[in-house]
Parts: structure tokens; sequence; C-alpha cells
């Protein structure tokens, strides 16, 4: 028998993860069955595929081909270390993600459970095949598998207009990207007709063309990852998803988009030109403070999610722009830098976006709403959640000791050594860049704390919240997973550092590795310990070292009695729940500072008003400068070109008739 | 690497901080008073609160959770790893690797999070108000922060606290231009940090201007304690922050007893004039609207910016 490779485990994976699918098919209404027995094992194809991942890499890349598509034109598929990061992260991460499902879905009004449990392993076996794909044909094959069957599933609950509204979005958007990518591999294939990766490889293009192909895949994939300006249908598919769905889809389909991005960027076009990184970081920024402040303002708190990861997105393509730009320059070690700073905010934000896009699918199981607004107080009924939540937040905000902090830590430093690059106009950006990287990071505080504080604490601001439950067995295993994963990935960023070299050093022929070596595996320190380092481990041990010296020390020195009453706050006697923050009234601030960044509608109430009330719309400028006014001119269009089709059959055999003629004009041999 | 000596002086500048910042605390109250023709209370008060606090009974809140029990031990553990990692007396601190000075700004975001957090907690409609306005406070001062280490780390070519102070000390007679943008930067900064009177006034309990104090309205006994020895232990990391970066002559560095026991008198008159200097520019302003401290934060943000292209475009070309 022969010996398998890791690429064929990984080929198992994917038809393991069908059948699954299919086997969902075969009873699609018995949700026991759908739900403890297919879900749960998912997870451990998905478990076991990270694994394979995990050690696979370093290794040589492994390539197969499989003969199934068009004749002449089999399926290349092919495992390097490159593929081997993203393999491993949407293993682990949807084997959480999967295990929680198993709790979560339901029989409910919209697709039958065996249909939602085909979809859904159809979408993580066409993500595995999108990782593995070496020819353009079989990745545009399994990108597209990847867009319907998320579609189907971003349209679970397809009776409501909004998310069926949403779900045609998100297809129109995922469609124009998808051309824009397959351009870019017309491009890098220049005519040869050879569509495999490695024929692109070979191509030397011509900077004009290098460029043509570059930027139309920073469009395409940038369509996919949510970059300004074609991030419009990530607030509203996110939402309208069931959030098991909605935490794949921020977690681990955006990041398929950056495996594209770094992929054709790094490794198919050739040498990269210098403004292609300042392209993606100025793209990056402005996507990421866009993001940042939007979710600030949202009182919707999957929306809230969801343009917070726009915001993730958009610190991702700045480190690529970053990277490119070393890259450019040929100075590898700091582009090494920058590089693993994106590798590592993938995991870290896979593993910290899914965890918040479940515990909101908890809430809404638990309340059956969404609404900030009438939240509030959750920890009460539901302390699981809320504490595994607050991981999530603590990582989201970019806040040692957990995973975000690390990948931000090291993308501080990629900019604080940048000077020395030898362009003098450049070297005035980047700082601004970082100053704008650091507000970003400091909004992200902002906009965690209210999603937790407003749902988490506080008094209940429904009366039916009291009914609310913690989450069940299944669901409390998948989030302790995804927790788990960024607690590791916070402190013990070296260990992981030294695994994920292996890609890096495959892009840019250089890593981090050898002076990470030097120290323990406790300290990161890229450079050296004398000019930066990081220590997490001992971070978390000297804080917990204090809050337990201190609590032992005053119990001991003095005492530990607590007495109860009722709230003071300053005397004030009316402590309903309406006197705390609105979701809306805690964003205010941001609101009024950078008002020229939002559309508002709002209303005010007078002082003659009979029955008072403030409302407050906050809308997404893009909506009224870009996609209304294309939308009025393809709807313009279209109405001059109904006068066509005057509905009688002379006119259309004139038609004809002139085409034809026009035909054998233009083809004449 | 980890000497006796090292671990010695580690402990010992985290049993200073723990003993001085409630001094310090004492003396800008004293200071203040005195600027202000007000007869000053003791220099030992914050002692005496703290020890008056220690002994009362927790009243907690009936909406409190769990979270509100552990913020004021999280937050006082932030403070105390600050103060650890911060030279004040020696650069040889075993501790020091663990973070350097973009994990120090995120040890206070940290800090400040769970501070909100725990405002928001019991549902108060000040709690939530303080909540609120800190993390405006925060989200403004923190890049400023962030811009103003940038700046010295491109001097010292390093973003580790230990290895800038010892750069910027033996740096002789240069003066940086950009250190001083820097400097005039992270004074707004530490201002706003430390709910300090433009922004915020840590006398008050004026219920529509508070920030600070509106957060902990509903802590009492060894919480609150803790909070305030925070609040204290956060004045004094400023401080020596500032010392460090912008006047660090006088620090001793690595395995240098004699030096250490000289710097202790040096730091304690640094940190008096400092406290005098802090007390005399918060009696000479009056506290800004909340509206106003974007444009306070703004500025200083901008002089970091300033600062840090100054010294890209100027210093590093000569």
């Amino acid at each position: 028998m022969p010996k398998l490779l890791a690429i064929d485990y990984l080929l198992i994976a994917a038809c393991a993860w069908g059948i699954l699918g299919l086997a969902g098919l075969v009873a699609p209404r018995n949700t026991r069955f759908i739900a403890k027995i297919l879900f749960p094992l998912g997870a451990l194809v998905g478990l076991l595929a990270g694994s394979v991942a995990l050690a696979s890499l370093g290794a040589t890349p492994q390539t197969a081909v499989l003969v199934i598509g068009l004749p002449d034109l089999p399926f290349h598929l092919r495992l390097d270390n490159l593929s081997a990061i993203f393999v491993m992260l949407l293993g682990i991460v949807s084997a959480g993600i999967s295990i929680y499902a198993a709790g979560y879905f339901r029989q409910g009004a919209g697709t039958a459970p065996g249909l939602l449990c085909f979809e859904y392993h159809l979408f993580l076996a066409s993500m595995l095949m999108v990782l593995l794909a070496d020819d353009a044909y079989a990745f545009m094959v399994a990108w597209e598998t990847m867009a319907l069957s998320s579609f189907f599933l971003v349209t679970t609950d397809h009776r409501h207009e909004v998310i069926r509204r949403a779900g045609f979005l998100y297809l129109l958007i995922a469609h124009i990207g998808a051309i824009a990518i397959l351009l870019s591999f017309g491009v890098m294939t220049s005519g040869s007709g050879d569509y495999s990766f490695a024929g692109m490889r070979a191509q030397q293009l011509s900077p004009f063309w290098a460029s043509a192909a570059y930027l139309l895949a920073l469009f395409g994939f940038g369509a996919k990852a949510g970059l300004l300006p074609v991030h419009v249908w990530l607030p509203e598919a996110h939402p309208a998803a069931p959030s098991p769905v909605s935490a794949l889809m921020s977690g681990v389909m955006l990041k398929t988009a950056i495996y594209g991005l770094l992929r054709v960027s790094f490794d198919l076009v050739g040498t990269p030109l210098w403004w292609w990184g300042v392209v993606a970081l100025a793209v990056g920024l402005a996507t990421a403070l866009f993001g940042v402040l939007y979710s600030t303002v949202q009182s919707d708190m999957k929306r809230l999610l969801a343009y917070s990861s726009i915001e993730n997105i958009g610190l991702l393509a700045v480190g690529i722009g970053l990277a490119l730009t070393f890259h450019a320059y040929h100075m590898e070690a700091l582009a090494a830098l920058a590089l693993t700073a994106v590798f590592y905010h993938c995991l870290a934000h896979a593993g910290f976006k899914s965890l918040l896009f479940l515990c909101t699918g908890s809430v809404l199981h638990a309340t059956k709403e969404r609404s900030l607004g009438k939240l509030g107080g959750l920890i009460h009924r539901m302390p699981w959640v809320a504490w595994l939540a607050l991981v999530g937040v603590i990582a989201s905000a970019g806040l040692p000791p957990l995973s975000g902090f690390v990948s931000e830590w090291l993308l501080l430093q990629g900019f604080l050594f940048s000077p020395g690059l030898p362009h003098a106009w450049l070297n005035m950006v980047v700082p601004v860049a970082a100053a704008v990287v650091a507000l970003v990071a400091a909004l992200a505080g902002f906009a965690m704390v209210k999603f937790y504080g407003i749902i988490f604490l506080g008094q209940m601001r429904e009366a039916s919240l009291k009914d609310a439950h913690d989450a069940g067995a299944w669901e409390k295993a998948g989030l302790v997973w995804l927790a788990l994963i960024t607690v590791l990935l916070g402190i013990m960023p070296a260990t992981v550092i030294l695994r994920i070299d292996a890609a890096t050093r495959q892009l840019l022929g250089t890593g981090l590795a050898e002076r990470l070596h030097e120290h323990g595996w406790w300290m990161l320190a890229p450079i050296s310990p004398e000019r930066a380092s990081y220590e997490p481990l001992i971070f978390l041990v000297t804080i917990v070292l204090s809050v337990w010296l201190g609590r032992w020390l005053v119990h001991r020195l003095y005492h530990g009695r607590v007495r109860r009453s009722p709230a003071w706050d300053c005397g004030y006697h009316f402590q309903g729940p309406r006197a705390q923050d609105t979701a809306e009234g805690f964003s205010q601030p941001i609101r009024r500072i950078f008002e020229p960044m939002f559309r508002m509608e709002r209303h005010f109430p007078t002082a003659r008003d009979r029955q008072p009330y403030y409302s407050v719309k906050v809308e997404d400028h893009f909506w009224h400068w870009l996609y209304l006014p294309i939308a009025r001119l393809a709807a313009w269009l279209s109405t001059r070109i109904t006068t066509l089709q005057g509905g009688r059959i002379a006119v259309y055999l004139m038609y004809s008739f002139i085409t034809l003629l026009l035909l054998l004009l233009v083809a004449r041999p | 690497m980890m000497s006796v000596s090292g671990l010695i002086g580690q402990l010992f500048a985290i049993v200073l901080a723990l003993v001085l910042a409630p001094l310090l605390s004492g003396w800008v109250g004293m200071c203040r008073a005195w600027f202000q023709s007000r007869s000053a209370p003791p220099l030992w008060q914050p002692y005496y609160l703290l020890h008056k606090l220690f002994h009362k009974d927790v009243v907690l809140a009936d909406g409190a959770s769990s979270l509100f029990r552990t913020a004021p031990f999280i937050v006082f553990g932030c403070m105390v790893l600050a103060c650890a990692i911060i030279p004040s007396l020696s650069t040889d601190l075993p501790l020091a690797p663990a973070a350097d000075a973009l994990a120090l700004v995120g040890v206070f975001g940290l800090a400040r999070v769970f501070i909100s957090l725990a405002a928001m907690d019991i549902g108060t409609s000040f709690g939530s108000l303080g909540g609120r306005r800190e993390m405006l406070i925060g989200f403004l001062a923190e890049p400023a922060l962030l811009m103003v280490i940038f700046t010295v780390a491109m001097i010292a070519q390093s973003t580790s606290v230990a290895t800038i102070v010892e750069t910027i000390a033996h740096s002789e007679v240069t003066i940086h231009p950009s250190l001083a943008f820097a400097g005039i930067a992270f004074t707004f900064v530490s201002f706003a940090e430390n709910a300090r009177v433009p922004v915020d006034n840590p006398a008050t309990h004026l219920e529509l201007t508070m920030i600070h104090e509106a957060m902990i309205l509903e802590y009492s006994g060894r919480h609150l304690a803790l909070i305030e020895w925070a609040a204290s232990l956060k004045l004094y990391a400023y401080s020596c922050l500032g010392l460090a970066l912008f006047l660090p002559w006088g620090i001793a560095e690595r395995d240098n007893f004699m030096a250490l026991v000289a710097a202790i008198p040096l730091l304690v008159f640094k940190l008096g004039s400092g406290g005098i200097v802090l007390a005399l520019l918060e009696t000479l302003n009056a506290k800004l609207r909340i509206f106003r401290a974007p444009e306070f934060l703004g500025t200083a943000f901008l002089l970091a910016v300033l600062g840090l292209l100054v010294r890209l475009l100027l210093e590093l070309k000569a």
C-alpha cells in the first residue's frame, strides 16, 4: 500500500466533509442525527485536517493531480507552507465552530437541517479546496462553490425579505470580485494558455501587466475580504446568517481572501513594485478606520462585529502593504516581521472573532434579541458565555496578554523600524500610517467595551431577559475551544511564530526563526531583546500574582466582609434600566467627534412634544456616493435598452438580420 | 541574566512604588491646597484614607456581578506591573523584558477596559456615563501616547524602556528637538490619563463633569481602597515614565549598587518637583468641557506626530 502524504489526508478530509454533507441529505429532518452525529464528526475532520496541516509546516511542497474537471484540464493541487497555515486555521477554528453548531442548529422555519448540514460541509470542503488549488481552473471552481454554498447558508432564514436582500447583495459582490480574480489570473497567464500556478510563476510580466494583475487581485480578493469600497455586503450578510455561519465566514472565509491576495502578490506575480504596498497600505488604513468607526456606532450586536471584521481585514491589508513595500526594496528581515504579523493576525482574528460571533449566537438563542437596546445584564444569567466573551473582547480590543495584542505589537514594530526605506516620501508617510493604526487600535477598545458592557453588564433592559439561560454543553465546548486558542495564541507567541515561520520563509526567503531560537519559548524578541521584547506569560503571571497576593493580603490583614444594598448612584432614586446608556448613547461621543464620517438621520424631541422621542439612523456614505449612482445608472440603461424590445416579431427579425450583416462584414476571412 | 541584585532591585522598585505612590498623591494635594490658599491636608492623608477604607465593610450594590468584584484587583495588578517595568531607580529590572513600551500602553489599556466595564456593571446612569467618557479619553490619549513612544523609540532604536533610558541618558548634551514635542505631548496625555484638571478633576463629585469619580461611585471598602491606590500608582508610573523618557539622568544602570542608593534621593527630588509643577498647572487651568477634551488631546496627538516627523526629517538627515 503506498504511503499517504499530507495532501492525501487533506483530500480525504475534503471528501469526508462532502460525505457528511450528503449524509445530512439522507434524513433532512432528523435534527438529532444531524446535530449530534454529523456536526461533531465534521469537527473531528476539521481537527484532523488542522493537525495534518500543522505537522506538514516546514515540509517540502506536495502536489497531486485530480482527474476530475475538463478533459485535458485536470485539477492540480499543491500543499505548501502558505496553504498549510491557512488549512491549519480552517481546520482548528472550524472544529470549534462545528462543535458549537451541534448544539446550535434546531428545527426552524428556514432551511431544513439536513440541507443546512450539506451546505455547511460543502462550504468547509470548498474552502479547503481553495487553499489547495494549484491552477486557476481548480481555484475558481472551488472559489465559486464557496461563494454559492455560503450564499445559501446566509439565506437560511429566507422567509425574511431583509435576509434575502442581504444574500443577493453578497452574491452580487462575490461575483464582481470573482470576475476580477479571473481577469487577474488571465493577465498572469499572459496568453500562454497555461493556467497552472507553476506556469504563472514562470511568466515574466512587464511592470504594466504585473501591476494590472496585482490591482485586479487586490480588488477581487478585497471584495471577498471586505476592503473599501466593496465592503458593503459584510455588515448585511453577517447579521443575516445563523451565528455559526457568521463565525465561519468572518473567521475563516475572509482569510481565504487574504490567502489569495498573499498567493498572488508574493508568489505568482513576481517581484513587486514599491507602490503596490502603498496602495494596499492606503486601502487598508481607510478600511480599518472606517470599519472601527462604524462598529462603534452600531446598535445590532452582529453588525457591530461585522464592522469590526472590516477593521481587522483593514489591518491585515496594512500588514500586507508594509510587507510588500519592504519586499520590493529587498528589506527582507522587515518584510518578514510584517508578514509574520499578518499571519499571526489571521490566526488571532479567526479565533477571537469566531468566539464573539458564537457568543452572540448563544445570546440570540437565549433572548431572541439582536438589538443592543434590548439586552443587558446577561452576565447574571449566562456567566459562561459572558466570561468567555470577555476573552474574545480583550483579544479583539488588542490588549495584552491575549492574541490580538501580539499581532498588533508585531505590526507596530514593523512600522517602528521602517525608517531606512530608500524613499523620503515613504519615510514620512509611514509614521502617519502608524498613527492611524494606533488610533484604530484604541477605537477598537471603545467598540468592544460597548459591545460587552451593553450586552452582558448593567441592568436587564427588558423583563423577558430574566428567563435567559446559559449555553448548552455543546455550545460551551465550542466556545471554550475557541477561547483556548485565543489564550494560547496570546501567551505563546514565540512557539507559534516558529511554526508559521516556514510560510514566511517560503514567500520571502527569510524569517524570524533564527533570532527567536536564541531566546526561550516564552520570549518574543523578533529582532533582539535589547530592541524589543514581550513575554506575555511573565506578564500574565505578574498580574495574576499581584491580584492573588493583593487579595490574600487584604483578606488576611483586614477582613473579607461584604454587605449587599441597593446601588447608591449619588442618591438618585430612579435607577431603572432606562437610566443606563443605550447603545446609541454610548457611541454619541464618536458620532460627535467624527461627524463627517457618518451619514446620519436624526430626530430630536422638542420641548412641546407630547410623546418625545429621539432616533438616530447611521448610514454608510458609500451607498450614497457609489452604489446608488451605479444602481441608478444601471436602471436608466436598462430602461433605454427596453425600447429595443418592441414586442413585434418583424423588428426582432430585422435585428437578427442586421447582426448577421455586421458579423459578415467583421468576420470576413 | 537574572542576577540576585537585579531581583532585589526589582522587588525594591515595586515596594518603593507601593509606598511612594500614595505619598506622591498626598504631596500633589498638599501643593494644590497651598497654591489655592487653603490649609493643606497632611502629607499622610492618602495612607489614612487607604487604612480607613481597608477597615470598612464592602457595601456591594444588588446588581453587582463577579466582574465588579474582580476588576479592582485586576486594575491594581496592572498598575503594579506597570510600576515594575518602568525604570525608576535602576534599569536592571528582570521584569523589564516582559513588556516593552508598547506593551506598557497595553497594560494601561487593559486596566482602563476593566475599570470601564466595572463602571457599567451595576447599570446606573452615572456608571455608564463614566465608563463611556473614560473610553473616550482613552481612545484619544492612547494614540498620542503611542506616538510619543514611537518618537523616543526611534531615537533609541528600541522599544524597551530600559534601553531607551540608557540611550537618552548617554546621549550627552545632544538636544533632540523631537523630544521637546514628545515631552509636551506626553505631559498633555498624562494629565488626561490621570484624571487631572484640564480634562477631569479628582477633587470633584459634580455629577455632570466627573469621569473617573463617576466610574467608581459604587465602590466601597477594600475595593475602593485598591482603586485609589491603583490611581496613585498610575500617577507614579506616569511620572516615572516621563522622568525616565525625558529626564533620565541619575537612574542607575546594571550592577551598580552605589548608583542605586544615590538614585533614591534623586528620584524623590524629581518626583517632588514634578508634583509641584503638576499642582501649579492644575491650579492655573480650568477644567475643560468634555467635548473640548478631543481638542486638547488632538493637540497632543498632532504634537507627537510632529515630533516623529521632526525626528525623521531633520534629525536623521543631519
